[in-house]
């Protein structure tokens, strides 16, 4: 139990590290840029309370918030981030799986599951964000361009990390 | 009561959401609206802290590209200096005297190349035949004598300093104008030089001036310097005395060139002697 929350705290500070004094700098074309952090979410355990979770969620956007000068913008992104993971997660895992799977990686759940995992949560997240920071009907296709390029973005680092950090299962 | 409860618990998620929702959209329409810097913002201490030390790293990157931008800037400043233009409008400072009709013109000039301690020592002046130099005039500057041009181009020309084996110029003793000739000394020290041949009759003394005699390329009492050491030279009839320069040659900016109004005159009967005798 510890371990799990050692890990996620180690990941929790070296996400938000990664995105703000790395990712925050780099943007593609203007375009597109990356927002990693939100992989903490989509990382958390399967057991985890939800009340446990929106908090965290919370908490992460109004980190990144502080840093980003935008009070409230990532928390509220990251709090509907939280609730899409509820919904997601209720549809496609059984609930017996959950002994043996404890987190929702990439090694543990799949390429293909992980893949539709991510690409959805991140697509929520992006879509809210973009929207809500722009809030502005007549940038919409500028926006939804941001929107699409930095999610494929996202997507490919969140893949990135989930190769480099996997671990072979060992299946009985 | 029970039924609400027992709903509130199987959509926890939702409302969950919506409180925390609710929540974040409050703090961004509040702040964002307002603009106002609050604990959640990068001038706080924490964050603003962090940004510090990681801008401190990348400083310390790219000084590279610091140091090349600097030294662009710096070349930019210096072209605007008024140093780096060259002056095209020359002024001959010129005195208008009823009574005595001008010999000598001044031609101010910037010493842009100097040497001092080899054997043989030129510097460069920015002054050439286009602004009136001719070979063989004098310079001086505001403290004393420093040679004669001995290489005229355009623009610029080369004059051969005091600090020359070559240099002789006719000078004399300030009190009692006893003539003699200065030469520089044998040890290439650039402070130090000679007064030669000076007749037995003069007494001089130590801290004594020397200037320049009239029968130089200069006008007479130019300063060339002052006795430190005399020396009889034994069963001569002239003296000879080290002096120390006037002029700090290491320390040369501007000097001028003189203009002898008479100095072809001069040269023209004096080489007509010579052809008659």
């Amino acid at each position: 139990m510890s371990r799990i929350i050692l890990i996620n705290l180690a990941r929790f500070i070296l996400l938000v590290f990664l995105q703000v004094f790395l990712l925050k700098n780099i943007t593609l074309y203007n375009l597109s840029t990356p927002y990693l952090y939100i992989l903490f979410i989509l990382l958390l355990p399967f057991e985890i309370p939800n009340v446990l979770l929106f908090i965290l969620a919370f908490i992460l956007g109004l980190t990144i918030d502080a840093f980003y000068d935008t009070p409230g913008l990532h928390a509220a992104s990251c709090v509907l981030l939280a609730f899409v993971r509820v919904l997601f997660i209720s549809i496609t895992v059984q609930k017996d799986g959950f002994d043996n799977e404890p987190e929702p990686t990439l090694s543990v759940m799949g390429l293909r599951w992980f893949f539709t995992y991510a690409f959805t949560l991140t697509i929520f997240h992006h879509f809210f964000l973009f929207n809500l920071e722009v809030f502005r009907f007549s940038e919409i296709p500028y926006t939804i361009s941001r929107f699409l390029l930095s999610s494929l973005f996202t997507v490919f680092l969140m893949l990135l990390t989930g190769f480099l950090f996997y671990r072979r299962k060992e299946r009985k | 009561m029970r039924n609400l409860l027992i709903f509130i618990t199987k959509y926890n998620a939702f409302f969950l959401f919506l409180i925390f929702e609710i929540s974040s959209l409050i703090i961004y329409i509040k702040y964002n609206s307002f603009q106002k810097a609050t604990f959640i913002s990068s001038t706080s201490r924490v964050t603003g802290s962090l940004y510090g030390q990681v801008d401190q790293l990348k400083d310390y990157l790219s000084l590279r590209e610091v140091n090349d931008s600097l030294a662009r800037e710096n070349a930019r400043l210096r072209n605007q200096l008024k140093a780096s233009f060259y002056v095209d409008t020359i002024a001959k400072r010129q005195v208008t005297d009823t009574i005595y009709k001008q010999q000598y013109m001044y031609i101010e000039a910037k010493v842009i190349n100097n040497s001092i301690n080899r054997s043989n020592n030129y510097m460069t002046i920015n002054r050439g035949s286009k602004q009136g130099v001719v070979k063989g005039m004098g310079v001086i500057c505001s403290s004393g004598l420093v040679g004669k041009v001995v290489f005229v181009g355009d623009h610029l020309s080369v004059v051969q300093s005091l600090l020359h084996k070559d240099s002789r110029f006719s000078a004399m003793l300030a009190k009692n104008r006893e003539i003699g000739y200065i030469e520089w000394g044998d040890n290439l020290d650039p402070r130090k030089g000679f007064l030669r041949d000076v007749s037995n009759n003069a007494q001089p003394t130590i801290g004594e001036a020397v200037v320049s005699s009239q029968y130089s390329l200069f006008p007479a009492g130019i300063p060339i310097g002052k006795v430190s050491t005399l020396r009889t030279k034994s069963g001569g009839y002239s003296l000879n005395m080290e002096i120390t320069f006037a002029v700090d040659f290491s320390k040369l900016q501007y000097v001028d060139v003189i203009v002898n109004k008479f100095a072809q005159e001069q040269a023209g009967l004096e080489a007509q002697q010579k052809k008659d005798e």
